[in-house]
Order: C-alpha cells, then structure tokens, then sequence
C-alpha cells in the first residue's frame, strides 16, 4: 500500500470511528440516533366526498413525543444521504477520485432532469397545453383554470416551434431546429438592443452628469462630496480612455489611461474582496448543515433542546 | 520555515481554510453588527411604503447560492410581513420554487394571520430568462395564468385586479446571477421607474453598483450586508430579538471575520516566499 | 430555405420587438412575441435533457473510458425525470382534492422533492462551496505584488476583506475619538472616512462604481452592436457553419 492510500485509509477510520462515537454519545443523551428527523402529521378535512389529505411537515426534534409527531424513515435516510454527498463533493480537494466521480455525475443527472420536470409543469402545461386544450386541462391538470377560457389558437405556432427545437436529438433534419432558434436568438437581439442602450448606455451616461461643486444648504461647499462627484466622473472618463483602443496609449492619452488602469484595479480588487466574501458564506452554510442537521455537534436554531 | 511554506502541499492550505470556517462555527462566535447607509437606505425603501403595499418578491436563486442569500430573501419576507405588505412571489430559477416554499413557511410559521391569496401568492417559477420580466411589465396573466396551485390568477383575490406589475409598489429582487438584478433594472426598473431593491451575492454586488441609486434603490451585497439587514430589522422590531431563525446572517458573520483574516495571512506568506525567492535568485 | 428563412425569422422577431417598445399600438405584438419566446425556452430544456440522456447512450454503447459513471448519469435522469413527471408520492391539493393529478409536483414530502432537498440541494451548495478552498489556494500560489497594478489589487481586497467584518471595526476603532479633535469639518470628515468599512463604502461607491460603470458602458455598447449584427443578418454564426 503506497503512502497516500494508507493516509486516505487511515483518515476514513478516523472519520469513522469519531462518527460511530458521535452516534453513540447521542444515543446514550437523548435516545435517538444523530440525523434523525421528525414529522408531524398534518391532516386536511376536505369534505364529505372525498378523503382527508394527510401530509407530514418536519418538525423539531424536541416535540419527538408529542402526539402526530413521528419518525421520518425516508427523511432521516435523506439527511444521511445529504452529507454523503457534501462529503463526496469534498473528496475532491484531496484529489479525483471515484467517490467524487459519482457524486458529480448523480448531480448531472439530476439537475437536467429537474430543470426538465420544472420548465414541463409551470411553462408547458400551464401556458401551452392551458391555452391550447383548456377542457382537457381543466378536468385533470389544471383544475383552477377559468371556466371561461377557451382554446387560443396563436399558441399553435410555439407548439410547432417547439417540436421543432426538438428536431434536433433526430439522426437527419438538423436544419430544421434553425428556425425556432433564430426565434429565440432574434427575440433576445430585439430585447437587448433597445433595453441595453437605454439602461446601461444612455441612462449610466446620464448618471455620471453630477455637480461637480456640490453646496450645501447654507451655500457652502461641501468638500468631500466635491471630491466623490469628481473622482466619479473622472473615474468613469479614464476608464473609458482605457478601453478605447482606437487612440494609441500613449502622451496624454496613455497617462489617462494608465490612471484608469489603477481605478480598475480597485475595482477588481472589490470584485475579489467581495467574491471571498461569497464563497466563505457557502462553505459556512455547508459546514453548519452538518455540524447542525446531521452530526448534532450544535445546535443554533435550539431545536433539539432537552434532548 | 521558508522551504516548508515554499513547498507546503496545498491540501493543508485546503484543511485550514476548512478549519477557519469551522472552528468559528463550532465555537458560536459572533460579532456587533452596525448598519451602513447602503443597508438603511434598502432598510428606509421598504419600511416608508405605506401599510399594505404591493411588493413583487422575485427570488432568483438556487440552492448553490442559498447559504448567502436565504438570509435576506428570509429578512426582506419577514419585514414585509411586519408592514403588513402584499407579497408577490415569483422566481426565474428552476430551483427557485423550492426558495419561495421556504419563505411561505417561515409566514405560515410566524405570521398565521398571514393568508395565502389575501396577503401573499405564490406565482412560481417561470422559464424564458428575462422573457417573463419583458412580458410581466405590460401583461402579467398572459406570462403566468395561474399560481402554483394552478388556480387562475383571475379568481386569487390579490391578483384579480392586477394587469402588469407597474402596478407594483416595489420590486424586492433577491438575484444569484443571470436571470437576476440586472435583467430587473434592465426591463422592469429602468424603463417602467418601478423603484427596486435587490439582494445580491457578493460575486454580483460591484457590478451592480453604477445602477444606484437611480436606476437602483438599494442594494445589499453578501452575507456581510445581510446580517447588518438583520441587526437593523431586529433593533427595529424588538420582537425578533429572541428569534433564531431570524439571525442566520449575523451567525455566519463568525467564519466570516476568521477565514477572511485567513486568507490575508495567507496572501502575506505567499508574497513574502514571492519576495525572498526572487532576491536570492538576484 | 435552410439559412434564409432563419434569417427573415430572426430579423422580423426582433424588429417587431423594438417596434413594439416605441408604438404603443404595437405593444400586443411584442407581448405574443414573448409568449412564444417563454414557451420555447421550456421546450429547450427538455431538448437539454434529452441531448444529455443522448449523449450519455452514445457513451455507453461505445464503451468510452467513464462510461459507467455516464450510465450513473443517465440512471440518475430517467428516476428524477419519471418521478417529477409522475408526480410520485404527491397527494392531491386541499384546494381541489377531487383532482388527483392537481397536486405541486414539488410538494413538501414527496419524491421529487426527496430528491431535491437530500441529493440536488447538498451536492449543487457544495459543489460551489468549494470554491472557498481554491481561492485560498490561489490566494496562497498566486497572488504576487508584481507591479504597482498588483500592488493596487491588493491594497483594495484587504481593505474589503476586512472592512467587510467586525475586524475592520475593531482595528481603526481609533479614528472616531482621532475626529472627534479637530475642529475642521473637512478634516475631521476625512478622519472619519479612515475607518475599514467606511473606507470599503467609499471603495464600492466611489472607485467601484467609476470602474464598474465603464465598464457596463462597453458592454452596453457590445451587445448592441451585436444583437443589430444578428437582426441585420451580418453575424450568421447562430446558424452554424455546415450546409444542412
């Protein structure tokens, strides 16, 4: 066994060991395993012709003996089977490894999956199949459709577009998907022009425009807000000149431009500042599901007290 | 010293960056959080509408981006709620049905007298990126018909008389990317004048900043500006001081303060190693 | 045909589209326009799951080194796609309980919400997460003060980095009772200004928004001439590059 295999071995025992010890000083606390998870049982009278809807909400661990409440078998598997995968994902950091492999194709999988069952209920069913077989729909899927919508021909014409697209997974005919996606590609140009132009183009130029001797009430100069008014529009103004290629950099021209080198570097020094800001926040929430939800090791939102 | 820096693997700059994250959560720090002007102007925005406003909530993000922005989408529900604001929620994120479920059941938890249709409605998720933003400012039902129950839109109290959302009071947009804030400011804020405050990630929030405050009303910008959020909110209505929930942001500020200070010891060591190395190749 | 029609389609919908923006009678247009648009990107992704589970096959039937974890992968598909569709485990709405297919596909409880909440949710949030460790990584490798550019880089991420935390406070807590000395307004604003967060506030509000806003300013000015490229029929590239 090569050295890395041996630490990867010895880890896995270590974390293994610390997990059954962590399962059995909770067992022995509270009388119930790290991880598992509480329902309560939710029970809706709907009326005399049909049967009452009962559905099971979580519920915290410290109501585990009040009457409704029970253990969730599929739920506490979930949790168990949540930081697996957390810890899978985390694997990687020690290099590739079959593990992580797994994990980030079980995640392929299922968010195409998702993002297909989604986009067919909210987009397909209630905006297509609702316009174009209203009866249909209201008598199976869409119950709540109004009573007084009928079928909406012009709808026809995204539905063929749409088997169009679809076109494209077929052996031959791949042109034929072309003409749903020029649609597309045409309708995002069209929004994008005008939209664009005006909110990023016309309506930042008209931002910048600002006092550049800003006064206060009493008819003083209020220096510091001078200042910023300035730095803006200057700011803005040799950034521009930087990013305006056209000009050689070089004389004046190229002294603007090397300040606005220095003023975008500020800027992407914020931009990092605050990315590490984002991602620390991510790996904050992951560790706390599971020193929280999982492990028992704290408890910040008390809701296993008494355990 | 120098050729143990030099040659460290980096799988132990991996372990300590994993342990200035966890040791802070471990040990519950925490820290005093004071509200900047950005955070109050966001703040004042939503707190002066009148009683009883209409706000549009589109929380566009995913579980990726939940652990930084559940906590405002979780503190801009809260206050509305508090002001007794009409809540519109809706998403352009796939994922984004299952972030309303869980605003929903934070107001069925601590708001009861909140009720669904009355007070709040839940629109879904909609597919088509900016599609259903363009379409929604001038024809909301032709973009979403029903409600997540696939009640028509027509019958829900809140949405009967509601043509386009420029009949909105506000747009709260918590944004995790594209779809997201800028598409708002884009179709909705800019050329409509619907006043916006959005919720960003920190990835997103310098971008964002030459949108304020015109085009903009506000912004708050990572997890830092969402426990400020939460501090403001809590001095501000007393009643959740002693609720847990409503600190997520403030908790995390603990790692925060620890892995960012980590990360410039870790910047220093690398530059001084950078420093020493290329004088003695001199 | 294969290439013309593309292009009369592309230009007539996005000219109807800036149309619509200017003539408010046209307004109707553009809102059928988006309609469609919404309806087609649903279908895209569908058209993206099934070029995945395609792609996947291929892969499988070629014996192509990973093809097991591709059969994971499309494994992993066919279940989440078969449960969301079938709505298993979903019990029927408490607003229309008689109609038993009424019920949210992604009910609290059910299977397609197991599958998001236990297996989606943790693997997509740490997927991201990890990027914390390789930006210490890089952080630790990578970020050299070279030159004056560098050094300016530097300077204004530990600004923010701590200016963003309780450190940031806790470090230039001198500079309120410093203010508080001077009797000039203008320099005691200044003094003021000195402490972390507020120096990050005048980072993001000053220095940010100056770069940021060039910045958005070019951009701007891209996608305009790009998006008039492609509704003019000059940039093509949409259309792919083969004859069929």
């Amino acid at each position: 066994m090569n050295r890395e295999n041996l630490i990867w071995l010895t880890l896995m025992l270590l974390g293994g060991g610390v997990l059954l010890v962590n399962a059995g000083v909770k067992y022995s606390q509270s009388g119930t395993v790290n991880g598992t998870v509480y329902v309560q049982e939710i029970v809706a009278d709907t009326g005399p012709d049909t049967p009452p809807i009962v559905t099971y909400e979580r519920t915290i661990a410290s109501l585990r003996n009040e009457p409704g409440v029970s253990f969730s078998l599929s739920r506490t598997i979930g949790v168990w089977a949540a930081a697996l995968c957390t810890l899978a994902v985390f694997s990687f950091l020690w290099g590739d490894n079959p593990l992580y492999k797994l994990a980030e194709s079980v995640f392929v999988g299922v968010s195409a999956a998702y993002a297909m069952v989604v986009g067919f209920w909210t987009e397909i069913v209630q905006n297509l199949l609702g316009n174009l077989l209203p009866d249909l729909m209201r008598r199976t899927l869409l119950p709540g459709l109004q009573s007084t919508k009928t079928t909406e021909w012009e709808y026809i014409v995204p539905l063929i577009l749409g088997v169009m697209m679809l076109w494209r997974l077929a052996p031959s005919g791949g042109w034929i998907a072309r003409w749903p996606l020029a649609f597309f590609i045409g309708a995002t140009a069209g929004i994008r022009l005008i939209s664009y132009l005006e909110s990023d183009f016309v309506q930042q130029i008209n931002n910048t425009i600002l006092p550049l001797v800003v006064l206060t009430a009493d008819g003083t100069v209020d220096v510091w807000w001078s200042v910023k008014n300035v730095t803006i529009v200057f700011g803005v103004f040799v950034s521009l000149v930087y990013f305006f290629f056209s000009v050689e950099h070089t004389g004046t021209v190229g002294a603007l431009a090397r300040i606005g080198i220095w003023l975008l570097m500020i800027t992407f020094g914020a931009s990092f500042g605050y990315t590490v800001m984002g991602r620390v926040a991510l790996l904050a929430a992951r560790l706390e599901f599971l020193f929280d939800e999982w492990l028992w090791v704290i408890d910040p939102l008390q809701r296993r007290l008494g355990l | 010293m120098f050729e143990f820096f030099r040659d460290l693997d980096r799988r132990w700059v991996f372990l300590a960056m994993l342990l200035a994250v966890a040791v802070p959560i471990l040990a519950g720090a925490r820290f005093p959080e004071e509200p900047s002007q950005m955070v109050r102007s966001v703040f004042h925005a939503i707190d002066n509408l009148p009683e009883g406003s209409r706000v549009l909530m589109a929380l566009d993000y995913d579980p990726a981006s939940e652990g930084e922005l559940h906590p405002m989408a979780a503190a801009f529900t809260r206050q509305c709620a508090l002001k007794n604001h009409k809540m519109y929620f809706m998403t352009l994120w796939p994922p984004g049905p299952v972030m309303i479920q869980k605003q929903i059941n934070m107001l069925q938890r601590e708001f009861p007298d909140y009720e669904y249709g009355i007070d709040y409605v839940n629109m879904g998720f909609r597919p088509g990126y900016e599609g259903p933003i363009k379409l929604i400012v001038t024809d909301l039902k032709r973009a979403i018909s029903a409600d997540v129950h696939g009640t028509s839109l027509d019958q829900i109290p809140l949405t009967r008389d509601l043509k386009n959302i420029q009949q909105m009071d506000m747009i709260i947009n918590v944004s995790a990317g594209y779809p997201g804030a800028k598409e708002w400011v884009l179709y909705a804020a800019t050329p409509y004048g619907i006043p916006t405050v959005a919720g960003t990630t920190g990835v997103q929030s310098p971008l964002l900043m030459p949108y304020i405050p015109n085009q903009l009303t506000g912004m708050l910008g990572a997890i830092k500006a969402a426990a400020e959020y939460e501090q403001m909110l809590i001095d501000e209505y007393p009643q959740l001081k002693d609720n847990r929930q409503a600190q997520e942001a403030l908790r995390r500020m603990g790692p925060q303060l620890v892995a960012h200070v980590f990360l410039i010891v870790l910047i220093l060591i690398g530059n001084t190693i950078f420093f020493i190395e290329r004088r003695r190749s001199r | 045909m294969k290439r013309t029609v593309p292009l009369i389609i592309a230009a007539t919908t996005g000219f109807v589209l800036i149309v619509a923006y200017f003539i408010p009678y046209t307004e109707t247009w553009g809102e059928t326009a988006m309609a469609w648009f919404n309806i087609i990107a649903a279908v895209a992704f569908v058209l993206g799951g099934f070029n995945l589970m395609k792609n996947q096959l291929q892969k499988i039937s070629d014996r192509r080194p990973g093809w097991g974890y591709a059969a994971v992968t499309l494994l992993s598909f066919v279940i989440t796609l078969f449960i969301g569709l079938a709505k298993v485990g979903v019990t029927p709405s408490t607003t229309y309980p008689e109609h038993p297919w009424a019920g949210s596909y992604d009910q609290e409880g059910a299977a397609f919400w197991w599958l998001y909440e236990y297996l989606f949710l943790p693997l997509s949030a740490t997927m991201f997460a990890m990027l914390a460790f390789y930006i210490a990584s890089a952080a630790f490798r990578a970020f050299r003060a070279k030159n004056v550019e560098a050094v300016i880089l530097l300077i204004t991420a530990f600004i923010v980095l701590l200016g963003r935390t309780y450190a940031g406070i806790w470090l230039t807590s001198w500079v309120d009772p410093l203010a508080a000395r001077f009797e000039s307004p203008v320099v005691s604003q200044f003094i003021v200004g000195l402490r972390l967060d507020r120096m990050t506030e005048t980072i993001m509000n000053v220095f940010n928004l100056a770069g940021m806003r060039a910045i958005t300013i070019g951009i701007a000015l891209g996608v305009a001439s790009t998006s008039l490229k492609v509704l003019l029929g000059v940039d093509r590239s949409y259309l792919g590059s083969g004859e069929d």
